[in-house]
């Protein structure tokens, strides 16, 4: 193929030339022909397919209640989630091979990829140059991949998460009459995806970036029927454009500086910037920015909970597990930067920790079972930027892989419980909230396994060893204790607060939400799972485990959540308990980071592994404290179901409206916009200048040049010879006294 | 010599030009038109004089040329006289704007 035969000369010595990954290009095409196909299968036609016996059933029943089940069509669309299915898609079936299928071949590619790496063990990337693609003065952008080991593990939680959501979907979207519609926005995310973390320099990464946005509107307004989720998906897609503003800036200022923008180029130059100068905290901190659209955090956090207007895969897939990390990713990618400018990596640190606890804060008092996760998302990617903040970038990367498994689970059983709540509803054409947990209560009865895994996720979330998020998010957390006892970010003073100061803060902030997390989300099990049911007793009647389709990846990913933190052990726990072997992330990403690492950390002393074993120590406690609080203070038992809830008052209430920060914003940025635009942008500069001066200005000044020649037509030869006259005078006595 | 007949020519040239700006009979006009060639023609000849023949080939061309324009205008002046019974172009602005 044509991007096969281009193999660059430079990269035929190395270790991983003529073997498997010369394939890196077929990752990304793989998905994309995915969307190729589902796209003409989506465009080939809806409802003529066999009809889903459900909705047979349901258009028996409402013959009788035609109005009733219209209401409830109308109230269920609103709430957010599950459409109903009118007919199966004609072409579902093949939808469902191809969707996930794809995935899988390029799981099994990145597989086959990751073998052939770890048994060459290459030190510098391997870079496939496959054409040119911006040749202009001094600008040299190739259409090139970049397989390394950091790209690596991002495309197999890329791949391997991603098939398992892509199975789960096939459950969850069969009956949706976009089906295939669906699936090739979920490939085409996918393809996307895989772009930004195989780009070898910044534009092909940022070309990756912008599709993953696109993707992500695509999907948070997949029923966009309803103006909600629609209004929804063009905030995401807004607040996003705000944040790769600021990757630009940051790509343009490197391309000024430095005059390269591939990675090995930049982090080869990155010295000429000057370490912990002006412009290089410039660039970082732009390209936070960046990262913050992305990766949801503040200021730029606002447009996540939102996203929960999508079908609940996506939130898992796109809003979970992959595209909202990409922030962290660019930022692990981007350590021969961050790591020069301790001012703009302290900002990292302080903005995730910042972001951690106020989500956490706001976790606490959602309603939605979605709202929750996503508030969680927003905490957890807090987490992440604090490690890749202080310099942890194996930390930060390894809460990315984890969180991944344990968010997508979380997200994915939280589809099931719509699912079947949903099932229920609809069986009773109830108009009640699906999402609302509220509504819910004792499903641990109808949906066990679901319920075991929530439960797991749940609890390495939380922090409880020897769950995988107990040994990411501890990591994180000794990472800032022993940058805070010496490292180039102690000795670096932020907004005029010692460094050192300003990590011990990250720490305690981080032990905070951490004891939060594992309130919030006890809290959303209990109210879940537990105490009575609050559905309804007609309803419960139809509420079932989901199928195998559906709980076969929940059970894979709960393995992945028990025993993820195998990736990466840490020392201190090895050393007590011989697990396996220690911190094998570490080593795998050295050849990437290590650099990085090994500046910031410069000056270090080790925390003696006694400090060590007292602050995961700590954080067991916190955690266990966190789920012992939720189970003894919140009395699921007495929750009034959503319709008889009374609201909040106080700080409660506050927290409830996520401290009216979406109505702060509308009101001192959105409404001044709108009142802008339409007093001044539109009456004046539309209205006036533009349709009143230019437009119906030049039509008159042409009917009154009109008008004017018109007049001079007299009709009358006399007239005429006159002018004629006159004229030739004229000319002649110009010639004659030039 | 050539002086005097250029003299002589503008001068009848610029009678033509004031004929035709001051009277509105369109007859007149014509008349002041063929005047005016008439003077062109008169500065040809005088300068073939000087100049070689030239000039006198020009005279057959304009004579021809005026000869075929007296008939096109008078048989439109009788088409006018005939539709409106008039020639006075002060009522004749059939192309007023």
């Amino acid at each position: 193929m044509l991007l096969q035969t281009a193999v660059s000369a430079a990269s035929q010595a190395h270790p991983l030339s003529g073997t498997i990954a010369e394939w890196v290009w077929l990752l990304p095409i793989l998905p994309l022909a995915g969307f190729v196909i589902n796209g003409l299968l989506s465009l080939a036609g809806a409802h003529f397919g066999p009809t889903d016996p459900t909705a047979a059933e349901h258009e028996h029943h409402s013959e009788g209640a035609a109005d009733a089940s219209a209401i409830s069509h109308a109230g269920h669309g609103a709430d957010g989630d599950d459409q109903h299915a009118v007919k199966r898609h004609r072409w579902a079936g093949v939808v469902s091979v191809v969707g996930p299928g794809v995935l899988i071949l390029s799981f099994l590619l990145a597989l086959g990829i990751w073998q052939a790496m770890a048994s060459a063990q290459p030190a510098a990337p391997f870079i496939q140059r496959y054409f040119s693609w911006m040749p202009v003065g001094d600008l040299h952008i190739d259409a090139a991949f970049q397989l390394d080991q950091l790209s690596m593990l991002m495309i197999l939680v890329i791949t391997g998460v991603g098939a398992l959501i892509h199975v789960f979907s096939v459950g969850y979207m069969r009956d949706d009459p976009g089906y295939p519609r669906y699936f090739s926005y979920l490939n085409l995310f996918v393809f996307f995806m895989l772009v930004l973390v195989l780009g070898a320099n910044y534009p092909v990464l940022f070309v990756g970036w912008e599709g993953v946005g696109l993707c992500s509107y695509l999907l948070i307004g997949f029923w966009f029927n309803d103006k909600a989720n629609a209004d929804a998906g063009k905030k995401a897609f807004i607040v996003n454009r705000i944040g790769d503003f600021g990757l630009l800036v940051a790509m343009f200022m490197l391309f000024a500086n430095i005059g390269v923008l591939d990675f090995i180029g930049v982090s080869a130059k990155a010295l000429d910037l000057g370490a912990g100068s002006a412009l290089v905290t410039t660039i970082c901190l732009f390209m936070f920015l960046g990262c913050t659209g992305k990766s949801a955090q503040i200021p730029l956090y606002i447009w996540l909970p939102d996203a929960m207007a999508g079908p609940t895969p996506v939130s898992a897939l796109i809003h979970a597990a992959t595209m909202v990390t990409a922030g962290v990713y660019l930022i692990a990618r981007s350590s021969f930067l961050f790591s020069l400018s301790p001012v703009a990596s302290l900002t990292v640190a302080v903005v995730g920790a910042v972001t951690a606890i106020f989500a956490a804060t706001i976790g606490l008092k959602q309603w939605d079972i979605k709202k929750v996760l996503a508030y969680s998302t927003i905490s957890q990617l807090g987490y992440m930027f604090v490690g890749v903040g202080v310099g942890a970038y194996v930390s930060g990367m390894f809460h990315l892989v984890t969180h991944a498994f344990f968010k997508a689970l979380l997200f994915l059983g939280s589809g099931s419980v719509i699912h079947a709540m949903h099932a229920a509803y609809h069986r009773t054409h109830s108009n009640e909230d699906a999402q609302d947990m509220r509504n819910m209560g004792g499903l641990r009865r109808y949906l066990p396994v679901t319920c075991v895994l929530m439960w797991i996720a749940t609890l390495a979330i939380s922090g409880i060893p020897p769950l995988s998020g107990f040994m990411s998010k501890d990591e994180i957390l000794g990472s800032v204790f022993a940058r805070a006892q010496g490292s180039t970010l102690a000795s670096a003073t932020w907004l005029g607060i010692p460094g050192s100061t300003l990590l011990y803060i990250i720490y305690a902030i981080g032990l905070a939400a951490a004891f939060l997390t594992a309130v919030y989300m006890t809290r959303m099990m209990l109210y879940t799972f537990h105490g009575p049911a609050r559905t309804g007793t007609e309803e419960e009647e139809a509420l079932h485990e989901a199928p195998w389709i559906m709980t076969g990846p929940l059970v894979v990913l709960g393995i992945l959540t028990v025993f993820g933190g195998w990736l990466n052990l840490p020392e201190v726990i090895t050393g007590i308990i011989p697990l396996g072997p220690r911190e094998l992330l570490a080593h795998w990403l050295d050849p990437v980071v290590g650099d990085a690492t090994t500046r910031i950390a410069a000056g270090a002393a080790q925390v003696p592994a006694s400090t060590e074993q007292a602050l995961i120590g700590a954080a067991v406690v916190i955690a266990v404290a966190g789920i012992v609080f939720a189970m003894t203070r919140l009395k699921p038992d007495r929750l009034p179901r959503k319709r008889d809830a009374v609201p909040e008052h106080g700080f409660e209430g506050v927290v409830a409206h996520k401290y009216y920060v979406d109505e702060g914003i509308e009101r001192t940025i959105v409404e001044p916009t709108y009142a802008v635009s339409r007093s001044f942008l539109w009456r004046v500069i539309d209205n006036g200048l533009i349709d009143g001066f230019f437009v119906n200005g030049s039509a008159a000044l042409a009917r009154g040049l009109g008008w004017v020649g018109s007049r001079l037509q007299t009709g009358n030869v006399g007239i005429y010879a006159w002018v004629l006259v006159v004229g030739v005078l004229v000319m002649l006595g110009a010639f004659t006294l030039r | 010599m050539l002086a005097e007949s250029l003299a002589l020519t503008a001068a009848l040239f610029v009678i033509g030009v004031i004929g035709v700006l001051i009277h509105r009979n369109a007859i007149i006009i014509f008349m002041c038109v063929e005047l005016m060639l008439t003077a062109v023609n008169l500065t040809f000849v005088a300068f073939s004089r000087f100049y070689g023949t030239a000039g006198q080939v020009f005279v057959v061309f304009v004579m021809t040329v005026s000869a075929a324009e007296a008939a096109v205008g008078l048989a439109i002046i009788i088409a006018i006289f005939r539709h409106r019974q008039t020639i006075d172009l002060k009522d004749i602005n059939l192309l007023k704007g």
